[in-house]
């Protein structure tokens, strides 16, 4: 039996609301600001460009290596509006992986599918996570000639809902979160089937390998810093089952781990370290479901993320701002796709992109540690308000142009 | 360990919080074991602080009472006219000169005190301006350290001018003659260091706190508010800035004219404002010149009673302040659970975090804060939840402990200068 890698990337950037006062609200209908681009190409920079040409690297040298991505319709926009040699530059590491015959299940990169918005549209309304979904793979075929055959939700915030949902629009393949009080005894290194599902594979997070190389890489107050891919080959090699799943955000090469690090060296000489023994390899996340069979039946009830200690969404809905706002957001949403007016749909579903919601966490807010959380904002409070007088005006063009009178 | 505390005022003779403030470290610093003596330049009977420390006259003057029938110690010092109501006509000068004279004998008594007394402290700590000179003299006397707490400049008093010359020179004095310098907020800090050139690292930030129990929940019968309390339930939103005095230091005007701002998108809002201080009539026209008189409410002078019910009908305090060094009524206001919104320029803004912030000119900001909160539960309510939740971190106590090791240094210190001196006299003697 081998034993696979299988190595998945999540890149997003979100459209930020700039500062925007309640005397905005009905008079300058912009609420995005130019912080974006400057954002972007800094990440650009310091990661997504190495990161890709390491990539591209490994495929060329490693014909074994495998890799997956989840790429968000807001990153992809704003590579088009300030960066379009970023997007090429992420066509490149898909074509260096792509099959020479056309076959899309045999490309050695995968884009994994997600919501177009980075939304959390699947608890508040189906039918627009069904739109913002098959918006975003509109957007892969248009961007990458690929059709997604494997799903994540945002933040990996997953339950039997979603589960079932996935198996019934066809996906082979499910992303979440390897939770120890959900799996008890059980491996996050074998697949699993989600209950009153019939094809669908649940592949989850070996999140302690994760961290390691995500968080723990370069702390050096960390007992195991510093972490070479050798180590860390031997330890993905101890691991009890045939996959391990390692789930990352992509900007831990180079944003959360500077190149200082060595974090690049570590990522490029882990397929060497790792297929030294024959039996190893990597899939991508429709492979690994293609491959091996199920193991048992996992049922999450309740909602999982891969965020923070407590595994759930309570850093995007936990105080009343947010559900306030997300409330308010939803509220509007037959009334604006009613209007048929595409920039006024555009930047409502901007809106409805999580990170709003993150920027107004209070969660680690009064411990004043300014590392736990990145935001954009000053405060929780100032995310809220130039968030909600940005609605106010979506709710004004939606009264002023559309609302007949009489 | 021995402490010498010179303050000008002692509840409840008070004219403001700096006696407030002084109080409650000498309580909590007695509390620790420390042997204080606090010297007042008036007579009176001190119940409250007399059961924790001794309290000294240096003279046999009773406290003054002001018009209101309030005692008021030795007086209020804002160094403003109480005719013309200007800081810089003849007799707020002559007014300031009286007050420096009455520093200046408070400074000759002390002085004596010490003297007649013997006392040899192990630190001096002197509070404000007021009794500094006094603090210098006694230091020059006794050859103990001086530690001299800073709770506001002539700086921050006179609201963005320059204010009294004299008072600066007095400051100077002081600030240069202290072996350590406690600030109420690093904005004082870095007033000290930029406008006295004092080097930074003789300064250490010492926030005020709040004894919840000067604010236990009164019960509201009183019939002050019924009004607002009547247009509450109307949808309408209260705005206050608390129980200030109507002073240029306090940035009332700014608040006025982002109220008018806030109004042309909620017009559910009610502004209650004091009436009393040097601004009062210019804050009344202003409110008729930009077409709100109707929704603000002056209510007279505040104080006691009424400021706790002012507080508790209120939904969004608003510190506007041009130049405060602390303003221990955001902390008053956050225990009756309203949402805070804190000028840049005001020093409490340093110890809580769940409130919003502007800077005092920035009117269209704090009308944009202002509407935000008047329309949503989630936004107010966090901050209400927020603020209540940590008003109260850091205690009395935490000051006296921080007081504490500042004294400890400064004692360090004098011991080791001390020591120099000796080794200086001996080689000195050999080479004579």
């Amino acid at each position: 039996m081998p034993k696979a890698i299988c190595l998945y990337m999540h890149v997003h950037q979100p459209w930020r609301v700039r500062q925007y006062s309640a005397f905005d609200t009905g008079v300058d209908h912009n609420y995005w600001g130019a912080g974006d681009g400057e954002i972007l190409r800094k990440v650009a920079d310091k990661s997504y460009f190495p990161t890709n040409t390491a990539l591209i690297d490994m495929l060329n040298t490693y014909p074994e290596f495998r890799v997956s991505l989840s790429i968000t319709g807001t990153f992809i926009e704003q590579c088009e509006y300030y960066l379009p040699e970023l997007l090429e530059s992420f066509k490149a590491l898909v074509n260096a992986g792509r099959s020479p015959d056309g076959d899309q299940s045999k490309n050695r990169v995968e884009i994994v599918g997600e919501t177009y918005y980075h939304s959390l549209a699947f608890f508040y309304s189906r039918p627009e996570f069904d739109r913002q979904v098959a918006q975003h793979a509109q957007k892969i075929e248009d961007v990458f000639g690929l059709r997604p055959t494997a799903f994540r939700n945002t933040e990996l915030a997953y339950n039997n809902d979603l589960g079932k949902w996935a198996d019934t629009h066809g996906y082979k393949a499910i992303l979440a979160e390897g939770w120890d009080k959900v799996l008890g005894w059980r491996s996050p290194n074998f697949l699993y089937k989600p209950p009153g599902t019939e094809r669908i594979k649940l592949l989850l997070k070996n999140y302690k390998l994760s961290d390691d190389m995500a968080f723990r890489f370069s702390n050096r107050s960390w007992a195991e810093y510093p972490l070479t891919s050798g180590k860390y080959a031997a330890w993905l090699d101890a691991e009890d089952a045939p996959l391990v799943n390692l789930f990352v955000d992509y900007e831990t090469f180079g944003e959360h781990h500077w190149e200082d690090t060595g974090i690049f060296n570590f990522l490029k000489a882990l397929p060497h370290e790792w297929l030294s023994r024959p039996e190893h390899t990597f899939m991508t996340v429709s492979e690994a479901a293609d491959f091996y069979e199920v193991k048992d039946e996992v049922s999450m009830p309740h909602v999982v993320t891969w965020a923070d200690t407590e595994r759930d969404l309570s850093a995007w809905l936990g105080n009343r701002m947010q559900q306030e706002s997300n409330h308010y957001i939803y509220a509007m949403e037959q009334h604006i796709l009613e209007t048929g007016d595409i920039h006024l749909i555009g930047d409502w579903r901007r809106l409805t992109t999580s990170d709003h919601a993150y920027y107004m966490s209070t969660k680690y807010w009064n411990d004043g540690d300014v590392h736990a959380y990145f935001s954009p904002k000053p405060s929780p409070f100032d995310a809220f308000m130039d968030y909600m007088n940005a609605l106010r005006d979506v709710r004004f063009r939606l009264i002023k142009n559309h609302v007949k009178r009489g | 360990m021995k402490l010498l505390m010179l303050g000008w005022e002692l509840p409840p003779y008070n004219s403001g919080g700096l006696g407030v403030a002084s109080f409650n470290m000498a309580k909590a610093l007695s509390k620790r074991g420390v042997d204080i003596q606090f010297v007042l330049p008036y007579k009176a009977k001190h119940h409250e602080a007399e059961k924790f420390f001794d309290v000294l006259p240096a003279s046999n003057i009773p406290p003054l009472i002001n018009e209101n029938g309030d005692y008021v110690a030795m007086g209020a010092y804002s160094g403003t006219c109480s005719v013309c109501r200007s800081r810089s006509c003849k007799h707020a000068k002559s007014y300031v000169e009286g007050f420096i004279g009455a520093t200046r004998r408070y400074a000759d008594e002390v002085a004596r005190l010490v003297t007649r007394r013997k006392l040899h402290p192990d630190v001096i700590h002197a509070h404000d301006w007021l009794t500094m000179e006094a603090g210098v003299r006694a230091k020059l006397i006794s050859g103990s350290p001086l530690v001299v707490h800073v709770h506001a400049t002539e700086f921050d008093r006179a609201g963005g001018h320059y204010g009294n010359p004299l008072i600066h020179e007095i400051e100077y004095q002081g600030l240069v003659m202290a072996d350590r310098i406690l600030a109420v907020s690093q904005l004082t800090k870095n007033i000290i260091v930029r406008e006295y050139h004092i080097p930074a690292d003789k300064i250490e930030v010492v926030h005020n706190s709040l004894d919840p129990g000067d604010l236990d929940d009164i019960v509201v019968d009183a019939n002050d508010y019924l009004y607002a309390k009547e247009l509450k339930k109307q949808g309408y939103t209260i705005v206050s800035p608390g129980g200030v005095r109507l002073t240029a230091q306090k940035g009332i005007s700014y608040l006025l004219e982002a109220m008018a701002l806030a109004m042309t998108k909620n017009p559910k809002l009610l502004l209650l404002v004091p009436s009393s201080g040097d601004q009062r009539n210019q804050i009344i026209e202003m409110a008729a010149d930009l077409g709100i008189s109707d929704r603000v409410i002056f209510l007279g002078f505040v104080r006691g009673s009424r400021q706790r019910e002012l507080y508790q009908v209120t939904d969004i305090f608003v510190m506007p302040s041009i130049s405060e060094p602390f303003g221990i009524t955001a902390l008053e206001a956050a225990h009756s659970h309203t949402a805070l919104l804190l000028s840049k320029q005001s020093g409490v803004g340093e110890v809580l975090r769940n409130v919003m912030r502007f800077d005092y000119w920035d009117t269209r900001r704090l009308a944009d804060e202002i509407v935000n909160i008047s329309l949503s539960p989630g936004l107010s309510g966090e901050l209400c939840d927020g603020a209540k939740r940590e008003y109260l971190k850091f205690s009395w106590a935490d000051v006296a402990e921080k007081l504490s090791h500042e004294y400890s240094k400064v004692m360090a210190r004098a011991k080791r200068n001390a020591a120099k001196w000796v080794e200086f006299a001996a080689e000195g003697a050999a080479h004579a």
